[in-house]
C-alpha cells in the first residue's frame, strides 16, 4: 500500500479538532439581577456630579475634588482625548451615553446586613460570595459593591477590635474625612490620566481600608465587585493605608452580566504603606469578556498605583486578569522610601477577540529600593496581549534593583503576544535587568501528558497552569483554587 | 498481549517501517536492537500513538483490540505505557501533581476510586523508597532542569508508579553511566511480573548485561532481520550490526 | 510631480534653509540627472515639506530631541577644493590590506583622487553613485528609493530629496567579493554649518557575497550634519556583511537610515560601531522578505562626555524559519545618555521564526543615563523568541575575585569592561576589522571613568 492521505485515515485514529477549537464553556457569572434601581439620568456634567455628591451626603471638599478633577478631564478630553498609546483597539466612547449613578433603590443601611434587599444577598451567593455572618467564609471580610453602591461589609465590628477601618468609601468620607482628606489623590492625583481623572469625577463608591500602627490584619480583606445594570459605568475608588508597621492583605474579585453592549469600568485604587508596613493586593478580574466574535464585555481601563512612603516598606500586586473585552492597566510602586520593595505577578489572558494592555510601573527614588516583575500573557484565539512595564532609576535611587521576567505563550496563530518594557536608569549605581520570552504549548508536551493517560484539555491546563506557577504562588490560598480554575474555564475554547 | 502484523510506517512521506511483525505475551521481555536509523523509535512511537508517525498498513492488536484506532490517553488508560527517549519538560508542573493526575486518570478509567493528594503523597513516597528515588525529585517540575540520567530514571520511576501492563522502553538505557543504568535496570527488574510484558528497545547490547530478555530481535533499515534468544544479543554485540546486515544482503535459502 | 508642493508645513522656519536650498539645488546645472532620479527627489521633498520634525512626543523620538539638529541653519555643504584635505589625514582612518577597493567622498562628494579602485572580480562595481547613476542606471533604478521607506521618516525624505551622490556596491549573481569595500565619509565644514546627505545603495544578486564597511567620520570647526540613507538588497542565497562605523566629531550629528531587505536562504550580518558625534541616531531596519533567512544585527557604543547616542532596529519576519540574532551593548560615561530601542516583529505566517535579542548597559557615572526599550511583536505561534536587556555596573563579585588574583581594582574594572564589551567584538567576522576595534575599545577605556 501507498503512503495516500486515504492510507493514514483508514490505519491512524481520527485526529482531533485543533489546539483552537473546543467549544466554549459559558460564562458563569453572565446572569443579571432584577432590582429596583435608583438611577441619574445618562450624561456627564457638574450636574450629575453634584448630584452624585449629594446622593453621598458628602462635605463640601470632596464636591470640590469632584469638580476639579472633571475640570482636568475636560480640559484632556477635549485636548487629546481617550489615551492612544495602549495596543488596544476601541471605539470613541460616548461619555454621554453613560449612567454614572445607579443604586438598588431600598438603601442599605451598612452596619446592618438585616436591611439588606434579600435579592441583593441572594446575588452575592449566587456568585460564591455569602454575605449572612452564618455563612461568611471565615478568615475574609468582604465589602460588596453592587453597580455604585456598597452594600453590605462584613466583619467591621470585629475588625474595629483591632483599630481596623475596613468600611466602604462613602463611609469613610462621612466618619474618617481627616483620613480621606490626607490621602486621597496623593498616589494617583485627579490629573494623573484621562480615566483617572473621569473617575476622580464621577466615583460613586469602592472600599476603604485604615490599618493603625503596628497592627497586623488577621483576616483577608476583600472587595467584591459586580456590575448589574445596564448603560451603567462603573467608577468605584479604594484606598488603603498601612501605617507603621501594618500589614494588610487585600482581595479584589469582580463580574458582570452578559450583555451585547459595552460597559466601562474606569476603578482608582491607591495604596500606601508607611514605614516597615506591606500592603499585598491581589485580583481575580473576571468581568464578562464578550462572546465569541467579540460582542459586548467590560472595558476595563483602570489605574492602580502604591506608594512605599516609608522605610523598609512593601507593596506587592498580584493579578490574574482572564476577564473584560479590554483591559487596560498598570498596577505601578512608587518606591520612595529606603530599602522599600515593590512586587508585580501578574497573569492575563486574552482569547476570542479579549485585548489586554497591562503591566507595571516601578518608579525607583530611594536608595536601595527593590522591585520584581513577574508577567505570564496567555493569549489564545483572536486575542491580543501586550506587556507594558515601566522602569525608572531616578538619579537619586542608588543602590536600587529591579528584576522583570515577562513570558508570552502563544494558543493557536491567529492571537498576538507583545513585549514592551521600558527601562530608564539615571545613576550609575542602580541596575535593572529585563527578560522576556515567548513560546507555545508544544505537541510533544501534550503528547507526553496523554501517553501518561491525560486528555488534550487536562493536559493543556496543566502545562498552562505550569506556566503561572510564579505568580500563583503569590496568591493568597482562597484565591489560588479560584484562580487555577478561572484559568482552564478562559481558555477553554481555544484549544483541544 | 501483542501482536504486530505487517506493520508499515510512514513519517513525512519516508517510510520508516516497512513490514513488521512481533508477537510479544504477557510476562515476556523482548529486546528489539538496531543502530541508528533502523526505525526503532519509530516503533515505539508508533505504538504510544504519535500523531506524527503514520501508518499506512498492517495491524496492531493490543489484548484483542486495535491498537492503531485508539487515542494515545486512551492506550495508556489500557496499560500501555512509554519511556521516552527523550522526556519531556514541563515547567512549573510539580512531578507528583502529575504523576497524580495521571493515576487517577487510569484508576478513574478502571472504575476505581480516585486517591486524593495525601494517599497519593504516601503511596510515591513508597515507591520513591522502592526505586530508590531521591524524594526531592517529587517536587521538582516535570523533567526541568533534570540531568540526563535524572530524566531516564524518572520514566522508569513513573512506570512503577503507573504499573502498566505494557512497556515500552525507547533507548531508556542510552547515555546513561554505569551507576544510573544499574538503577534503570534494577527498576525495570523489580517490575517484572508475569501479567506485564516489557519491549526494550535499544541501540547496545550493555543493559542486557542487567535485564535478560527472553527474546531479541534485530531491526534493521525498518525490517525485522532476525530473532533469537539472549544469546543473539551477545553475538551481535561480537560482530557488530554490519554481520546482520551481511547476512541479509544473501538471497533467502542461499 | 510638482503639484505636492504646497504645503502648510512649508512655512515653518526651521525648515527654510532646507527649502531654499533644495531650490538652489534643483536649478544647479551640475546636479543634471535622469528624470526618475528627479522624480524621486522630488517624492523625497514633498514628503518632507509634509512632516514635521520628530518630538519627544513621537514614540519613535521618545529619548531624543532633535531640537539641536532643527535650530541650526545647516546649509548644504558645496563641494571640496580638491587637494585641500591631505590624503594622510585620510589614510589614517583606513586600517586592514592596501588592496582593499576604497571609495572616498568628502562632504558627500566622490573624490577620485583620494579613492583607489582596482582589481575587482568581473562584473562587481564598487563606484560613485552618481557615476553609476549616468552609466548603469539600469543597475540603480530598479533599486534606489525602493526600500527607504518616507513615510515615516522625515530624515529619509530630505535626504531623498537631495539625493546626488554616494556609494554604489553591485555583486553581480554567483559573484564572491573578498576583499571588503571600505567606503570613507569625511565631512569639514570650515565655514558655515553645513549638512550632507551620503547615499549608499548595496546590492548584491542571488548567490553572490561581499563585505561593505561603511566609514563617517569629521574633521569640523563647525556645526556639521550627516543624513545618510543606505539600502542594501540581499538576493536569493547571497550573503552581505556590513559594518558601518560612525566616528563623527564632537561638532557632528549623525543621523542614519538603514534599510535591509533579504531575500529567501540570504544572510546579512551587521555590526554598528557609535563612539563619535554630539548626537548621533541610527535606525536600522532589516526585513527578513523570504523564508530560511539568517540575519544578524550586532552593535556597539561608547557614550561619553554630553554625548547622545540612539540605535533603533527592527527586524520583521515575515516568512517561515529564519534566524535572527541581535547583541547590542553599551558603554556609557560622562554625562552621556543611550538609546535602544529594538523590535523584533514575527508576522503571521513566519512559523518556525528563532529569534534572540541582547541590549546591555554599563553605566559608568552618575550623571549618565540609559533608556533601554527591547520590543516583541509576536503573531506567529511557533516561534522561539526571547529578548533580554540590561543596565547596570559591573559585577562586583567579579571584581572582587580579580583582586584576589593579585589585580588592582582600577584594572580589574578596565578588564571586565573589556570583557564586556569585546564579546560583542568577537562576532566580527572581519579580522583587521576586530583588531582595529579591540585597539579603539582599549584606548576609549582608557579615557574612560573605568580607568580612575
Amino acid at each position: 500500500m501507498a503512503i495516500t492521505d486515504e492510507n493514514i485515515k483508514l490505519h491512524n485514529p481520527t485526529p482531533e479538532p485543533g489546539v483552537e477549537e473546543l467549544v466554549s464553556r459559558e460564562y458563569k457569572y453572565g446572569f443579571y439581577t432584577d432590582i429596583e434601581q435608583d438611577k441619574a439620568p445618562k450624561g456627564l456634567n457638574e450636574d450629575i456630579i453634584r448630584l452624585i455628591s449629594a446622593k453621598k451626603e458628602e462635605p463640601e471638599f470632596m464636591l470640590e475634588w469632584r469638580l476639579k478633577a472633571f475640570s482636568h478631564w475636560l480640559k484632556m478630553a477635549k485636548e487629546e482625548g481617550q489615551p492612544k498609546w495602549a495596543n488596544i483597539h476601541y471605539p470613541e466612547i460616548n461619555y454621554q451615553d453613560i449612567i454614572y449613578y445607579a443604586a438598588p433603590k431600598k438603601k442599605p443601611k451598612l452596619d446592618s446586613l438585616d436591611q439588606v434587599d434579600p435579592e441583593l444577598l441572594k446575588t452575592f451567593e449566587k456568585l460564591g460570595i455569602p454575605l449572612e455572618e452564618q455563612k461568611m467564609l471565615t478568615g475574609v471580610a468582604v465589602d460588596a459593591v453592587f453597580d455604585s453602591v456598597s452594600v453590605a461589609t462584613t466583619f467591621k465590628a470585629k475588625l474595629a477590635e483591632l483599630g481596623i477601618i475596613f468600611c466602604s468609601f462613602s463611609e469613610a468620607v462621612q466618619n474618617h474625612p481627616e483620613l480621606v482628606k490626607k490621602y486621597l489623590g496623593t498616589v494617583v492625583p485627579p490629573n494623573d490620566n484621562f480615566f483617572a481623572a473621569l473617575n476622580s469625577a464621577v466615583f460613586t463608591d469602592g472600599s476603604f481600608c485604615y490599618v493603625p500602627k503596628g497592627v497586623r490584619c488577621p483576616m483577608e480583606l476583600s472587595t467584591y465587585f459586580r456590575i448589574n445594570a445596564a448603560d451603567t459605568g462603573q467608577f468605584e475608588r479604594t484606598l488603603i493605608v498601612a501605617d507603621e508597621g501594618a500589614y494588610v492583605s487585600y482581595m479584589e474579585g469582580c463580574t458582570a452580566p452578559m450583555r451585547d453592549t459595552n460597559q466601562l469600568h474606569a476603578a482608582v485604587v491607591e495604596l500606601i504603606a508607611l514605614e516597615g508596613a506591606t500592603v499585598k493586593y491581589s485580583t481575580i478580574q473576571n468581568w464578562y469578556a464578550g462572546d465569541k466574535e467579540g460582542k459586548g464585555g467590560i472595558f476595563n481601563f483602570v489605574t492602580k498605583r502604591g506608594k512605599c512612603l516609608g522605610k523598609n516598606s512593601k507593596i506587592s500586586w498580584t493579578q490574574v486578569e482572564t476577564g473584560a473585552a479590554i483591559t487596560w492597566k498598570y498596577p505601578g510602586v512608587i518606591l520612595e522610601g529606603e530599602n522599600s520593595i515593590g512586587e508585580f505577578y501578574s497573569v492575563a489572558v486574552t482569547n476570542n477577540y479579549q485585548q489586554a494592555d497591562t503591566g507595571t510601573k516601578m518608579i525607583h527614588f530611594g536608595k536601595n529600593t527593590k522591585s520584581t516583575i513577574v508577567s505570564k500573557g496567555i493569549s489564545a484565539g483572536h486575542g491580543n496581549n501586550t506587556y507594558r512595564g515601566l522602569v525608572k532609576m531616578q538619579p537619586r535611587a542608588k543602590g536600587a534593583r529591579n528584576y522583570t521576567q515577562c513570558d508570552s505563550l502563544l494558543i493557536g496563530d491567529k492571537c498576538s503576544a507583545n513585549t514592551f518594557p521600558y527601562i530608564e536608569v539615571q545613576n550609575s549605581s542602580s541596575s535593572a535587568e529585563h527578560e522576556a520570552s515567548t513560546s507555545r504549548i508544544s505537541e510533544d508536551q501534550i503528547f507526553y501528558c496523554k501517553q501518561r493517560g491525560l486528555n488534550t484539555e487536562n493536559a493543556i491546563s496543566m502545562v498552562v497552569n505550569g506556566f503561572c506557577k510564579e505568580v500563583f504562588r503569590e496568591l493568597p490560598m482562597e484565591f489560588a483554587v479560584e484562580a487555577t480554575k478561572l484559568l482552564s474555564v478562559s481558555l477553554d475554547g481555544s484549544v483541544g | 498481549m501483542l501482536e504486530i502484523k505487517n506493520l508499515r510506517v510512514a513519517v513525512g512521506g519516508k517510510e520508516i517501517l516497512k513490514g513488521i511483525n512481533l508477537s510479544v505475551n504477557a510476562g515476556e521481555v523482548h529486546a528489539v536492537m538496531g543502530p541508528n536509523g533502523s526505525g526503532k523509535s519509530t516503533l515505539a512511537q508508533v505504538l504510544a500513538g504519535h500523531p506524527t508517525f503514520q501508518v499506512i498498513e498492517g495491524e496492531v492488536t493490543y489484548e484483542g483490540r486495535n491498537l492503531l484506532e485508539m487515542m494515545p490517553e486512551d492506550r495508556a488508560k489500557e496499560g500501555v505505557f512509554m519511556a521516552f527517549q527523550y522526556p519531556v519538560e514541563i515547567p512549573g508542573v510539580s512531578n507528583a501533581y502529575f504523576l497524580r493526575s495521571a493515576y487517577n486518570e487510569i484508576r478513574k478509567h478502571r472504575g476505581e476510586e480516585e486517591l486524593d493528594a495525601m494517599e497519593f503523597l504516601k503511596l510515591l513516597r513508597q515507591r520513591a523508597k522502592l526505586m530508590n528515588i531521591d524524594e526531592s525529585l517529587l517536587n521538582r517540575p516535570v523533567n526541568e532542569g533534570f540531568s540526563g540520567g535524572e530524566k531516564k530514571k524518572n520514566e522508569v520511576f513513573q512506570m512503577a508508579v503507573l504499573e502498566p501492563k505494557l512497556a515500552i522502553l525507547d533507548e531508556t538505557d542510552s547515555g546513561l553511566d554505569i551507576d544510573a543504568l544499574k538503577v534503570v535496570a534494577e527498576g525495570v527488574n523489580q517490575l517484572r511480573r508475569p501479567e506485564r510484558a516489557t519491549v526494550l528497545i535499544t541501540h547496545y547490547q550493555r543493559i542486557l548485561n542487567y535485564i535478560t530478555p527472553d527474546y531479541v530481535h534485530v531491526l534493521v533499515d525498518g525490517k525485522i532481520v532476525r530473532s533469537g534468544g539472549k544469546e543473539l544479543a551477545l553475538e551481535l554485540e561480537e560482530k557488530g550490526y554490519d554481520w546482520v546486515r551481511e547476512k541479509e544482503a544473501v538471497p533467502a535459502g542461499a | 510631480m510638482t503639484t505636492t508642493l504646497v504645503s502648510p508645513n512649508l512655512t515653518v522656519p526651521e525648515k527654510a534653509h532646507y527649502i531654499a536650498d533644495f531650490e538652489l539645488f534643483n536649478k544647479n546645472g551640475a546636479t543634471v540627472a535622469p528624470a526618475w532620479v528627479r522624480q524621486l527627489r522630488q517624492k523625497g521633498f514633498a514628503r518632507f515639506a509634509e512632516m514635521n520634525f520628530p518630538t519627544m512626543k513621537d514614540e519613535e523620538w521618545k529619548y531624543t530631541s532633535v531640537a539641536p539638529i532643527v535650530k541650526v541653519p545647516f546649509r548644504l555643504a558645496v563641494e571640496y577644493p580638491s587637494g585641500v584635505l591631505a590624503k594622510t589625514e585620510i589614510e589614517g582612518r583606513f586600517f586592514g590590506q592596501p588592496g582593499w577597493p576604497r571609495l572616498v567622498f568628502v562632504n558627500g562628494i566622490f573624490s577620485r583622487e583620494l579613492s583607489s579602485i582596482s582589481g575587482l572580480p568581473k562584473g562587481v562595481l564598487v563606484k560613485s553613485l552618481g557615476e553609476a547613476l549616468k552609466e548603469n542606471p539600469e543597475l540603480v533604478e530598479p533599486y534606489l528609493g525602493k526600500y527607504a521607506r518616507l513615510d515615516d521618516s522625515i530624515f529619509a525624505a530630505l535626504g531623498t530629496a537631495f539625493l546626488q551622490d554616494g556609494a554604489f556596491v553591485y555583486l553581480p549573481t554567483g559573484v564572491v567579493l573578498e576583499k571588503p569595500a571600505h567606503l570613507l565619509f569625511v565631512s569639514t565644514a570650515e565655514k558655515e554649518a553645513t549638512v550632507v546627505h551620503p547615499r549608499i545603495l548595496v546590492v548584491a544578486e542571488a548567490g553572490s557575497r561581499g563585505t561593505v564597511i561603511e566609514n563617517h567620520f569629521g574633521k569640523s570647526g563647525q556645526p556639521y550634519f550627516s543624513n545618510v540613507v543606505t539600502e542594501i538588497v540581499v538576493g536569493e542565497e547571497a550573503s552581505v556583511e556590513h559594518y558601518k562605523l560612525q566616528r563623527e566629531d564632537e561638532n557632528g550629528f549623525h543621523i542614519a537610515t538603514t534599510e535591509v531587505f533579504q531575500k529567501r536562504a540570504s544572510r546579512y550580518a551587521g555590526f554598528t560601531l557609535d563612539a563619535g558625534a554630539q548626537l548621533g541616531r541610527n535606525t536600522h531596519r532589516v526585513v527578513l522578505d523570504g523564508p530560511e533567512v539568517d540575519c544578524r544585527l550586532n552593535g556597539l557604543y561608547f557614550a561619553a562626555g554630553k554625548q547622545h547616542i540612539d540605535n533603533h532596529t527592527a527586524i520583521e519576519h515575515r516568512f517561515p524559519n529564519g534566524k535572527s540574532f541581535e547583541v547590542y551593548k553599551g558603554i556609557v560615561d560622562g554625562r552621556a545618555r543611550a538609546v535602544y530601542n529594538g523590535k523584533v516583529f514575527v508576522r503571521q505566517a513566519a512559523q518556525k521564526t528563532d529569534s534572540k535579542q541582547t541590549n546591555k548597559n554599563l553605566i559608568l557615572s552618575d550623571l549618565a543615563t540609559v533608556d533601554t526599550k527591547p520590543q516583541l511583536e509576536i503573531f506567529a505561534d511557533d516561534v522561539k523568541c526571547t529578548h533580554g536587556a540590561t543596565v547596570g555596573q559591573l559585577d562586583e563579585s567579579a571584581i572582587f575575585y580579580l583582586t584576589a588574583r593579585g589585580i588592582s581594582r582600577p584594572n580589574a574594572a578596565r578588564l571586565l569592561t573589556f570583557g564586556f564589551a569585546n564579546d560583542v567584538l568577537n562576532h566580527i567576522e572581519l579580522e583587521p576589522m576586530r583588531v582595529e576595534l579591540e585597539a579603539e575599545l582599549l584606548a576609549r577605556l582608557e579615557a574612560s571613568s573605568v580607568a580612575k
